[in-house]
């Protein structure tokens, strides 16, 4: 972590509850200026309830949401949605842009909505080359169904970017996106980022982007960030042995033997007790693992990474010590 | 290839949308042996899917089909209704993508795994279709009492499974998977991939598996083919092709996958410029050219035909 750099965004101990169901249970996180944080999970994790909440879309039923080392969101209170410091690109840009709205409208809206000062066609067209649009007057009359998918993901982020946002919060930015656009849009997210000294958070369930673009990642497992760390060290040498599983199955990493996990993540009203991972961790069925610890996995709750971590992972055997690569998880 | 279960040849597809001729498939051959698996990749609108519902006249009426398409022996194009009704199902079966729209939202999916099994009368009465329905459940990785669950009550994972339940129903010999795993989770796609190929091995199914994902055709297919425009433009083991294209297209489709721990791909996404053509309005030689890091003059007169780029591969670029 960078000493003195004030983070753009910092969720501390968040939680969002459904009822019984806590999906978002615990998280602390935090985002610095020029950089890209992948955080990535799978669904129902609740990946999406925290950048929700980040946004001030969903209330907080408890913890602390800093944006931009300014006032912050307490517990109750919800930000006024209309925060231009931080902007959303969601994940499918043709349901996001409005069909009977020219590009330009698209674009020009949310400078109307804040009433910014200035021209407002010069702020357009600069938004439009800034997301790769050129000549981006050529763009102002058209609709949407008249541009091609990669070209209305970048409108969307052209509508994110007039604002002169510092945070984007981008929901699986390419998943819909056909293979050879996904790369482009990825280089145009990386490039603003080196750029304008944007930061991005990038919900994902999709690793080769991490390692596309990310300086770090964070793993959610069932509401809480379970392991966290540049990107090299996660992709490369994960600790958690969920980090672990869910690399070994990437198509793209033949090396590693593959460890499929069964079933599918617990419900988030039934949180399993003690570690959240144990009902499912290939780790502990392993039997390898020493009796102190493995006695503590289904009865004691490893906790939180907390938010100064700069690498952590939630497990009693990597908080022990125990090299959890030399045991059942075994790379190729 | 006198082994092939399933054998297209010269196959051309053409829909016709408000009065215009629109070429979805133009031209395009291939085998797969009985036990075979083939992963057909490409981008939205390259024709993939069209060629896939094809095999089973899938297709929308009126839509302009020649060729030859021959499945289990049977010419699939000259078939009646009744020869057609026979072939589904049973000498192949499709396991779509977005499983809950597949699926009947009012019937259970025990009921919905056990039509096709009356249909063509498989099973002799309804406890025997209902013990096959569970047995179908079990082998798909789901309990018997999933029977009963109408498909808004399972996961998205599961009605994949329950999917892939329904196209075993009748033993086919070929399963066509179209983009079975897109909407899935890493750890969900891992698991349904896995199975997909348990069955192939258990029942000697022969594969033909499509989706836009490269690396996931590569992991699950033996042989792979990339279609651009309504052709085939490379063809050949999946991970030769994967990893040392010969095609310019294959390449950039591949690199757009990267290997997590290659450094040639940290901090730079590859993509590719452009956009694919609108099939009814293709560029003139080599469709591909205008998007082509690698285009030159000899790449405009004509389109480039497939050719032998290596043991048992081809491609169709002029550089080959």
């Amino acid at each position: 972590m960078r000493a003195g750099v004030t983070p753009l965004v910092e969720v501390e101990d968040l939680h969002v509850h459904f009822g019984a169901a806590r999906a978002v249970d615990g998280a602390s996180v935090r985002v610095l200026p020029g950089e890209v944080l992948a955080l990535v999970g799978e669904s129902g994790s609740g990946k999406t309830t925290l950048i929700r909440a980040i946004q001030g879309l969903q209330k907080p039923t408890s913890g602390v949401i800093r944006v931009d080392g300014t006032g912050g969101s307490s517990p109750g209170h919800v930000q006024t949605i209309f925060n231009p410091t931080v902007q959303m690109v969601f994940q499918d840009p043709t349901g996001a842009l409005n069909p009977r709205q020219t590009i330009y409208e698209i674009v020009a809206e949310g400078l109307r909505i804040k009433r910014h000062a200035g021209s407002e066609t010069e702020q357009v067209a600069a938004a439009l080359s800034r997301a790769g649009l050129r000549p981006p007057e050529r763009f102002f009359p058209l609709y949407p169904h008249e541009v091609s998918g990669g070209q209305r993901q970048r409108v969307v982020i052209a509508g994110a970017m007039v604002m002169e946002p510092r945070l984007l919060l981008a929901d699986e930015p390419v998943a819909s996106l056909d293979a050879s656009i996904r790369g482009e849009i990825l280089a145009l997210m990386r490039r603003l980022v080196d750029e304008t000294g944007l930061a991005i958070l990038v919900v994902t369930h999709d690793l080769g982007l991490a390692w596309n673009i990310a300086d770090r990642v964070a793993v959610m497992y069932l509401g809480r960030i379970v392991e966290t760390g540049p990107t090299e060290q996660i992709l490369e040498n994960p600790r958690h042995p969920y980090t672990r599983a869910l690399l070994s199955v990437v198509p793209e990493t033949r090396e590693m033997e593959q460890q499929i996990l069964t079933g599918e993540i617990p419900d988030p009203a039934r949180i399993p007790a003690g570690c959240r991972f144990h009902p499912r961790c290939p780790l502990l069925q392993s039997g390898d693992l020493p009796e102190a610890i493995s006695s503590r996995c289904p009865i004691d709750d490893p906790g939180p990474t907390p938010l100064e971590a700069v690498s952590a992972a939630a497990c009693w055997a990597v908080t022990s010590g125990v090299d959890s690569t030399a045991i059942g998880l075994n790379p190729g | 290839m006198s082994d092939a279960l399933l054998s297209i040849r010269d196959l051309s597809i053409t829909y016709h949308s408000q009065g215009r001729a629109v070429p979805a498939v133009r031209g395009v051959s291939l085998d797969i042996e009985k036990g075979g698996s083939l992963g057909l990749a490409g981008e939205s609108g390259c024709g993939k899917s069209t060629l896939a519902n094809s095999i089973l006249r899938l297709l929308p009426a009126g839509t302009e089909v020649t060729g030859q398409i021959t499945l289990d022996g049977k010419e699939v194009l000259g078939l009646s209704p009744g020869g057609l009704r026979a072939v589904r199902w049973t000498a192949g079966a499709i396991v779509f993508q977005g499983a809950l729209h597949a699926l009947n939202p009012v019937q259970t999916v025990g009921d919905q795994i056990a039509e096709p099994m009356s249909l063509h009368r498989t099973v002799a009465n309804d406890d025997a279709a209902k013990d096959r329905v569970v047995e179908l459940l079990r082998r798909v990785g789901l309990p018997a009492a999933r029977a009963e669950s109408y498909p808004h009550e399972l996961s998205g994972g599961q009605r994949q499974r329950v999917l892939i339940a329904m196209a075993l129903a009748c033993d086919p010999h070929l399963l066509i998977a179209d983009e079975p795993t897109t909407a899935l989770d890493l750890m969900v796609q891992a698991q349904v991939l896995a199975l997909l190929d348990d069955l192939k091995e258990e029942r000697n199914l022969t594969l033909l598996f499509i989706t836009h994902d490269l690396s996931v055709l590569t992991y699950a297919c033996e042989r792979l083919a990339v279609m651009y425009a309504g052709r085939i433009v490379e063809e050949g083991p999946a991970w030769e092709v994967f990893e040392n294209g010969s095609h310019p297209y294959t390449r950039a489709l591949a690199a757009a996958f990267p290997t997590i721990g290659d450094v040639g791909s940290r901090m730079a996404p590859s993509g590719l410029g452009g956009d694919p053509p609108t099939p009814g309005d293709l560029p003139g030689g080599c469709p591909f050219h205008p998007r082509c890091p690698l285009a030159h003059d000899a790449c405009l007169p004509a389109e480039p035909e497939l050719r032998i780029s290596g043991e048992a591969r081809s491609a169709a670029c002029v550089l080959v």
